[in-house]
């Protein structure tokens, strides 16, 4: 029996945009993200990318794909190159690119990275940590060029250090170069700290939509679906509902620690 | 005293390995350095620490996976480098891994969870038995014809813990259980354990890097560079949260904040771990 | 998401019938004895009385008829090389002839008997998977070969491998997905292209395939171990075999057919 894994979804994605795509697993997340480059078409409706409608049969889904690319998660398992050259060389070559060219798009897929190319283009993928291996998985989906970029958990199964160094080359993916990136993630957490923009799934729907700072307003709404607001927003919501009157807008611990401040300064001057 | 249930004694391990450029020269470091270190029966010990920071070596030691290159490792009175008694410390410290796909053998989650008692000879009707109540134990019992593969992150983990369950371990060791499952996952495998520890008295060995599964630990050790870098409850460990940075690793949001108002002059005790325990603070008069 | 996700390994139809209950090393006995005696029965009487046999298993396995014909389509090509091979190729008393092809008597009974042949085999063996799970059909095989452990067949070493193998099927086979999906956002083609061109394209999805599993392989040895493997010694099992009254008379009867029928046809 099919089972619909997405239901009258209506998105747009803007040029530029930042946006964190959330929902548990089985909410149709995974699902949505590939319709935005054609590896699934839908069955009723349409997707358009820069103007272009996938579901046209006349349209090249190769082409669509340079344009979008999309990092899975785990991405280093789907390593296979002998060296580092050939695997992130993989996608431009795919593209017809001469081989001049191909090179000066991995030497900098991998400078957005953080390797030098001279250093690793002849050593084997296998050798790497699993945190830089996940980096040349990444540097092979950004050698294409690709002007939106897609992923999927990236820093799944990471330790800290690893999770803040992919985070960081992500922001500047963005701040740096205004690729469109949207992040599908678990940590409230992160999307707080990075993202102009929130989606959050349900059962093949689009539940929320809107600014970290509205979406994270729905506390309720969140929990119910089983997910939740990061602690520093969480305990802001719960100082209000014990009387401390703080504004529950708050994304970050600095935010917070300044908030407290100024309602603890004012609470006890006033009592005084 | 109580002799405890696993004991480091000066334990140090040398690793080897060999570069694809030179094979001939074997690289050697210290990936565990000195560790001395006690797990005592019904403790719930959380293990921290970044990746090489020798946290996996540590936990390979405590069922004779791996043996020390000096000094040694106590497991109910048995040393690990005793080979004639390695089965019975397997049986007494059980082992889940990280990746919830590379640990179960069978084609059925009851099958997967006979596993341990066949390869230690139990007979046939105790198995059955012991299959069901290990898979009650975890929450599975409704599932234990289903295979493997039809389970999410979470289930496959439970599932595997009923596996060590129903070998009736003394502890069990869980190599970052959580790292590659989802917050759902993460908390069923969370509550489980605990439940295990609290309900039936099992000593739990639980490797991680996320801060916040360490919250409700008896006892934090943090590992960096094969040496234990701090050890203590909880809340003791979490006062360091400058050690911690520099460990790279978190702290949490709470945690956080609250080391950072005591620095502008407001007081509130070290080591707050908890939403409730700030807003207790903050919010006196509740 | 998973297209690889309803798959069923074998073909494996769960029931409650006499035939699902019985012992799996029965259902492997009885399936030898009709390979041999299909080899040894050389008329269409014989094959009629076999055929007759297999069609009451069948009623009484509660096995719906489509899905043991099934079995036979993938068949079809070589059943159909085999019989008109049989039917030019067999020296005898000519009945017609297409240009240098030649169509005798001996041709038209030898042809039909392969077939039949062929198609009893494939009926019959398949009953065996069908009403057995692959779990028990490991373990009839392990149980029926440890008498063989003295000239060196490892009984369990054997079933161990198939049982992973079933284990790990579908796990590979959404890896596979996963890959392909992966390397298709890269802009790989799996479909167009000459043969050459074509195999050339599967490096990149074999490569990491093949990497994870051994990966894989690694992981679940430590798993093995950690959980008290060392090989099938001293190693009792989860559920036991046991021959019932009725397998008893389930051989026998098959067995003694058998004969019968290979003796008299």
């Amino acid at each position: 029996m099919a089972k619909a894994a997405l239901t009258d979804v209506s998105i747009t994605i803007d040029d530029g945009e930042f946006v964190g795509l959330i929902g548990h697993t089985g909410s149709g997340k995974s699902t949505l993200i590939q319709h935005f480059n054609g590896l699934l078409l839908p069955t009723k409706g349409r997707v358009f990318v820069d103007g272009v409608d996938l579901t046209n049969r006349e349209t090249k889904l190769r082409m669509i794909r340079q344009k979008v690319g999309m990092v899975f998660q785990y991405p280093e398992h789907q390593l296979f190159g002998e060296t580092i050259l050939e695997d992130v060389g993989f996608g431009p070559r795919n593209m017809g690119l001469s081989e001049a060219e191909v090179i000066t798009r991995v030497k900098d897929a991998l400078a957005l990275v953080g390797f030098d190319y001279e250093a690793v283009k002849d050593r084997s993928p296998f050798e790497l940590s699993g945190g830089q291996r996940r980096r040349v998985a990444i540097a092979g989906v950004l050698a294409m060029r690709p002007s939106v970029l897609i992923l999927d958990e990236p820093t799944a199964g990471l330790d800290p250090e690893g999770r803040e160094e992919i985070l960081d080359e992500i922001k500047a993916l963005h701040h740096k170069w205004g690729i469109t990136v949207i992040l599908v993630t678990h940590s409230m957490e992160d999307v707080a700290r990075l993202v102009d923009r929130i989606v959050v799934m349900e059962k093949g729907t689009i539940a929320l939509d809107g600014t970290p700072v509205e979406v994270f307003r729905e506390v309720e709404r969140l929990e119910a679906m089983g997910l939740g607001v990061p602690q520093i927003t969480e305990l802001m919501h719960e100082l209000k509902k014990h009387g401390l009157h703080v504004n529950t807008d708050i994304l970050s611990v600095e935010q917070a620690e300044e908030e407290i401040i100024r309602v603890l300064e004012l609470r006890d001057h006033g009592n005084v | 005293m109580k002799q405890p249930l696993i004991r480091f004694e000066d334990v140090n391990f040398v690793y080897r390995k060999s570069t694809l450029e030179e094979p001939e020269i074997q690289q050697e470091w210290l990936a565990l350095q000195n560790i001395n270190l006690d797990i005592n029966e019904g403790e719930f010990v959380a293990v921290l620490g970044h990746n090489g920071s020798g946290k996996s070596t540590l936990a390979k030691h405590s069922n004779a996976l791996l043996l020390p290159s000096s000094g040694r490792v106590v497991v109910g009175g048995l040393d690990t480098q005793d080979g004639e008694r390695v089965w019975e410390i397997r049986q007494m410290v059980g082992m889940v891994f990280q990746n919830p796909d590379n640990q179960l053998v069978a084609t059925t989650v009851e099958e997967d969870v006979a596993f341990g008692p066949e390869n230690l000879g139990i007979p046939s009707k105790e198995i059955q038995a012991r299959v069901e109540e290990s898979l009650a134990a975890v929450g599975m019992l409704d599932y234990r014809l289903h295979s493997p593969h039809q389970l999410s992150g979470g289930q496959k983990q439970r599932v595997a813990i009923a596996g060590m369950i129903s070998m009736r371990p003394k502890c069990i060791v869980l190599d970052e259980p959580t790292a590659m499952l989802d917050p759902e996952g993460r908390r069923e495998v969370m509550e489980t354990i605990h439940r295990l520890n609290k309900e039936e008295g099992i000593t739990i060995m639980h490797i991680t890097h996320h801060m916040d599964e360490v919250i409700d630990a008896d006892r934090v050790v943090v590992m960096a560079d094969g040496k234990i870098a701090l050890q203590g409850s909880p809340r003791d460990v979490f006062t360091n949260v400058e050690t911690l940075r520099k460990l790279h690793l978190d702290v949490p949001q709470v945690t956080a904040l609250g080391e950072r108002l005591r620095r502008r002059g407001y007081d509130l005790p070290q080591g707050i771990l908890t939403v409730n325990e700030m807003v207790m603070h903050l919010c006196p008069s509740e | 998401m998973a297209m690889f996700k309803n798959i069923t390994i074998g073909q494996y139809i769960p029931g409650s019938s006499i035939i699902h209950r019985l012992d799996p090393r029965t259902k492997i006995l009885s399936t030898m004895f009709l390979i041999i005696s299909l080899f040894l029965v050389d008329s269409f009487w014989g094959y009629g009385l076999i055929g007759l046999g297999i069609i009451l298993v069948i009623r009484a396995s509660e096995i719906p008829w489509k899905f043991v014909l099934r079995g036979l389509k993938p068949l079809f090509v070589i059943l159909l090389l085999t019989v008109s091979l049989h039917l030019f190729m067999t020296e005898g008393e000519p009945i017609f002839q297409i240009w240098f092809l030649k169509v005798t008597r001996e041709g038209v009974i030898r042809g039909l008997m392969m077939g039949f042949r062929l198609i009893l085999l494939v009926v019959g063996t398949s009953l065996l998977t069908l009403t057995t799970s692959p779990i028990n059909l490991t373990d009839g095989i392990e149980s029926l070969l440890k008498p063989g452990k003295k000239i060196g067949i490892p009984a369990h070493e054997l079933a161990m491998m198939m049982t992973i193998a079933l284990r790990f099927i579908p796990t590979l086979l959404e890896e596979t997905e996963k890959i392909m999906k992966a390397q298709m956002a890269r802009g790989a083609d799996f479909q167009s292209g000459g043969i050459i061109q074509r195999a050339k394209s599967l490096i990149p999805l074999l490569v990491p395939l093949f990497v994870n599993a051994f990966r894989r392989a690694d992981d679940l040895a430590v798993a093995m171990e950690a959980r008290g493997y060392r090989g099938g010694e001293g190693r009792t099992k989860f559920r036991e075999l046991h021959f019932s009254k009725i397998d008893v008379i389930a051989i026998a009867i098959v067995a003694v057919s058998s004969v019968v029928v290979s003796i008299l046809f």
